[in-house]
């Protein structure tokens, strides 16, 4: 039996785009001066586990960059390595590529291997170079605070404070002669009387301890490395024990004997034992991540050893082993339990099902309601007294097919937050870009809408915040001099009005110029006057190839954003709306449907067939005079409508049908729009207003030309949803532009 | 909401595995129908229901052998009348006229027949191949004749059909 690996791909590649995002997320949340290490734990997990995934399926251009990224992570979050913008700006950029790295194998777009190799570049000298300066810091300081009688330390010298037992000063003399050929020696006195010796050597422990051996026991002998880790805290030493691990040789780590306990009996009963499971017990909770700082554990005992054979040494280095090591394995399993962990408990408050399996749900629940409709209408003409309690039933079940229905659609509802989430990261890369300062605020993340929508939004929102940040928001000094503050501020917030989602993009900037917008559209050969309502003017920046900007850049400004957003907009259903004041800041507010599944509809009737149109196309309806109809000869027919001419499309033509009326002036004609375009739809009556649930008819038949879907009506027939936007542009080739202003 | 399907369809596939062990009953089950004064045979795993024929909301603009759409029980399903596309006897909607639920690959569609018949079992050596002329079908769609006692069975590979540009039901995916 073969195992189908695309599913096991897909979850992969889901739970590593969620990975990213929450990393992004963390990221950009995190406050440089007290970065807060449950933050930055977070962040390595991500890593972590995208790590993982990544390796487990073979791809290992992915494990590449997050081991590097890792790498940097573990330094920071263990307080050895200081977080600065650049590692945030680093990371930031290397999480940018993984989703480019992402894509190629999902999607199979290109990847950039100049990029993927800089970002690696970029993380790798940020590791190395800005420890090396954090622990040439760390140098400095203990300089400082050191003797004036200590010497500089030599480049590549390590340093060792070596505790002798009471011995004759003789031998004290002669070791003191033979360590001073290993490197330079200082001697002094110890609290208990003992002679101490600070030895800066090239040499490792084992050298010492064999030069001490000659007049000693070694297990008389302690032997403290000076390391930069060392003199900082023993913090960084139990830390790095848990996670340095099977990595840095158990051979060179015997003081904390967590991974390879060696020579127990001999430590056994010391004093020592006790505190090596201190720090064995802080090194486990670091590794599960309960706490960033292990209990403090006085330095001598926890990071000295007691010598007592030549194989025990001191850890060399255990920084740089970090640095420079993958994790060993015992790490992974501390990980794994900690992923574990985590993913148990939040496998515990979701579960992940195809949306078809929701769609499949949410139809049923349909017909379900369909078929409720039904019995409700044929109860009604039954006898309320007789049949009391067959009625009283039938409420009850309106109710719960209600309350189901509800429950049902809530289940395609995503919360903003998703869309939401994307913007921090682009507003301050725009902001950086461009001089500006910005504060970004966002209201109502927790607001739900339904997933087709929220994924259709992003692009429309992109062009609104990306607009707000060039266009909206002044440079600082302009602020200043405005006597704003120096920071602008962009706001997106969405709520609940109804049936309707209300998203706004709001900025403080300097507001929508109604002049620059009027001459423009003068130049543009627009239909404008210069009495025209505000909220007029405003919509005018939805016209095709309209853009104020003085300066296209790279932003914005080629004036292809406004309509494209609009025409996503109308086609979701929904409508745009301006409100802006000049030197106050300008709101863009998205009124949306709350799911696509149902749409707010007009049923028109030509001849026997009902159709829908979708409101949010509809302008208005009228009956027009006999007179204002005219003949267009070889263009058809158009009507004037407050002074325009709009294109009439009769659509019993259209669609072939035997219309009740062929005369406009006797039927109804509803005006509509759709990217910019005005045009009169010539029916024979208007049916009425109501929510309709959309069907697919591509599911089972074909694309039909001026169709977007089905839906059914409550007497269970089919009615057809007009494309109204395909309508009007067919009728347009039909017709030639004949909108003309009088 | 597929039950009747179900149980149809499982029977049938009881019957053929039992026809492979018992070898009393080779061949395949066809549903038997009738288009003006022909009789036809169509693979009964392919069937999905059989309904009445119910007002359709037509279609702009469609071929006219394609009758419209119906709602069963919340999917949009096109109707095709095989009488209006093979000019088979009169296309006539009463309450005998009969649709023929089909399922092509999970493509719902209806078919407009004039009558259903019966449930047959032809075996293998029942089905000859299909002359090359005699019926209103190309006989790119035929499997062959089927012939039972007296009676003459015209099988449709009814995939094929529907699934062809000629019925233009499904849009051809360009690779």
């Amino acid at each position: 039996m073969t195992i189908d690996m695309s599913q096991f791909f897909q979850v992969f590649f889901d739970e590593t785009e969620e990975l990213l995002a929450e990393m992004e997320k963390l990221l950009l949340a995190i406050d440089l001066a007290a970065p807060d290490a449950e933050d930055l734990n977070a962040i390595f997990r991500a890593a972590h586990s995208i790590k993982g995934g990544a390796g487990t399926f073979g791809i290992t251009d992915l494990t590449d960059i997050t081991h590097v990224l890792e790498t940097l992570l573990d330094l920071i979050r263990k307080g050895e390595m200081a977080l600065t913008a650049e590692h945030v700006d680093a990371f930031l950029e290397a999480k940018d590529i993984l989703k480019m790295q992402l894509d190629g194998h999902r999607l199979h777009t290109p990847v950039d291997a100049e990029a993927v190799a800089a970002v690696r570049h970029r993380l790798e000298a940020l590791s190395h170079a800005s420890h090396e300066a954090y622990l040439a810091h760390l140098e400095q300081q203990q300089e400082e605070a050191a003797s004036a009688s200590n010497p500089v330390l030599a480049e590549g010298a390590r340093r060792f404070r070596i505790d002798l037992p009471a011995v004759p000063p003789k031998d004290v003399a002669a070791l003191a002669a033979e360590l001073g050929l290993l490197g330079t020696l200082i001697a002094g006195t110890a609290d208990n009387g003992n002679t101490v010796f600070m030895l800066d050597t090239t040499e490792d422990a084992d050298a010492i301890v064999a030069i001490c051996s000659f007049v000693m026991e070694p297990s008389d002998l302690t032997i403290t490395e000076q390391t930069d880790a060392a003199r900082k805290s023993v913090v960084a030493k139990v830390a790095v024990a848990a996670a340095s691990a099977a990595a840095t040789s158990t051979k060179k780590d015997p003081g904390y004997g967590f991974f390879e306990p060696m020579n127990e009996q001999q430590l056994a009963g010391s004093p020592v034992l006790a505190e090596r499971d201190a720090a064995e017990q802080s090194a486990r909770e670091n590794a599960q991540g309960y706490g960033f700082f292990a209990p403090f554990v006085p330095l001598t005992p926890a990071t000295s050893i007691t010598h007592d054979t030549s194989e025990h040494s001191i850890d060399p280095e255990p920084v740089a082993a970090v640095g420079s090591n993958p994790p060993g394995e015992d790490k992974r399993n501390v990980s794994r339990r900690d992923a574990e962990k985590i993913s148990q408990n939040s496998e515990s408050s979701s579960i992940r099902v195809s949306i078809e399996k929701v769609d499949q749900l949410i139809n049923l629940v349909g017909e379900l309601v369909i078929t409720q409709a039904m019995i409700e209408q044929r109860t009604d003409a039954l006898d309320p007294m007789l049949h009391e309690r067959l009625l009283n039933s039938v409420g009850q079940l309106t109710r719960n097919t209600r309350d189901l229905q509800e429950a049902v659609m809530s289940i395609r509802m995503m919360p903003m937050d998703y869309v939401f989430s994307r913007f921090p990261r682009m507003v301050r890369d725009l902001a950086g870009k461009l001089g500006k300062k910005v504060e970004f605020v966002t209201i109502g993340a927790a607001t739900e809408l339904d997933k087709g929508l929220i994924e259709r939004i992003v692009d429309p929102l992109t062009h609104l915040v990306r607009n707000s940040i060039d266009h909206g928001i002044e440079m600082p000094s302009q602020r200043m001099a405005a006597g704003k503050t120096e920071a602008g501020r962009l706001l997106l917030s969405a709520n609940h009005q109804g049936g309707n989602i209300v998203i706004e993009v709001s900025d403080d900037g300097g507001g929508l110029s109604r002049d620059r917008i009027l001459i423009k559209a003068h130049e543009q050969g627009l239909a404008v006057d210069d009495s025209m309502a505000d909220a007029d003017v405003w919509q005018l920046i939805f016209a095709p190839g309209f853009s104020t900007a003085d300066v296209v850049t790279d932003i914005s400004g080629r004036g292809v954003g406004m309509d494209v957003v609009k025409r996503n907009i109308t086609a979701m259903g929904g409508a745009v709306d301006i409100r802006s004041s000049r030197g106050f800041g300008t709101t863009i507010s998205i009124s949306l449907p709350l799911t696509l599944a149902i749409l707010d509809g007009m049923s028109v009737r030509v001849g026997e067939e009902i159709y829908i149109l979708p409101l949010g196309y509809v302008v208005e309806s009228l009956q027009p005079a006999p007179v204002d109809i005219k003949e267009i000869s070889g263009q058809g027919t158009v009507i004037k409508v407050r002074g325009d001419y709009l294109p009439l499309i009769p659509l019993y033509q259209m669609f072939g049908i035997t219309p009740q009326h062929t005369d406009p002036s006797v039927g109804i004609v509803v005006i509509l729009e759709s990217e910019g375009r005005k045009a009169a739809l010539f029916i024979d009556d208007l049916v009425g207003q109501q929510q309709v649930v959309v069907k697919n008819l591509e599911s089972n038949y074909r694309k039909v030309a001026g169709i977007s879907g089905a839906t059914i009506l409550g007497d269970g027939g089919v009615a057809l949803i007009i494309d109204v936007a395909a309508l009007l542009r067919t009728s347009q080739q039909l017709a030639g532009e004949i909108v003309f202003s009088s | 909401m597929f039950d009747s399907t179900q149980t149809k369809n499982s029977d049938a596939m009881s019957s053929m595995t039992g026809a492979k062990s018992g070898g009393e009953i080779a061949g395949n089950e066809f549903l038997a129908f009738t288009l003006g004064r022909e009789e036809y045979g169509i693979d009964i795993l392919k069937v999905q229901e059989i309904r009445g024929y119910e007002q359709v909301t037509r279609i702009a603009n469609a071929p006219d052998f394609v009758k419209g759409v119906v709602n069963l029980r919340g999917i949009i399903v096109p109707i095709v009348d095989m009488r209006i596309k093979f000019n088979l006897g009169e296309p006539t909607y009463d309450q005998f006229t009969v649709v023929i639920i089909l399922n092509i690959g999970g493509r719902i569609m209806g078919m407009v027949v004039d009558s259903v018949s019966d449930v047959i079992t032809l075996k293998e050596e029942q089905v000859k191949p299909a002359p090359e002329m005699g019926t209103a079908f190309n006989t790119d769609y035929l499997i062959g004749l089927g012939t039972l006692d007296e009676r003459m069975l015209i099988l449709i590979d009814i995939d094929k059909l529907m699934s062809s540009a000629e019925m233009g039901l499904i849009e051809k995916i360009v690779a």
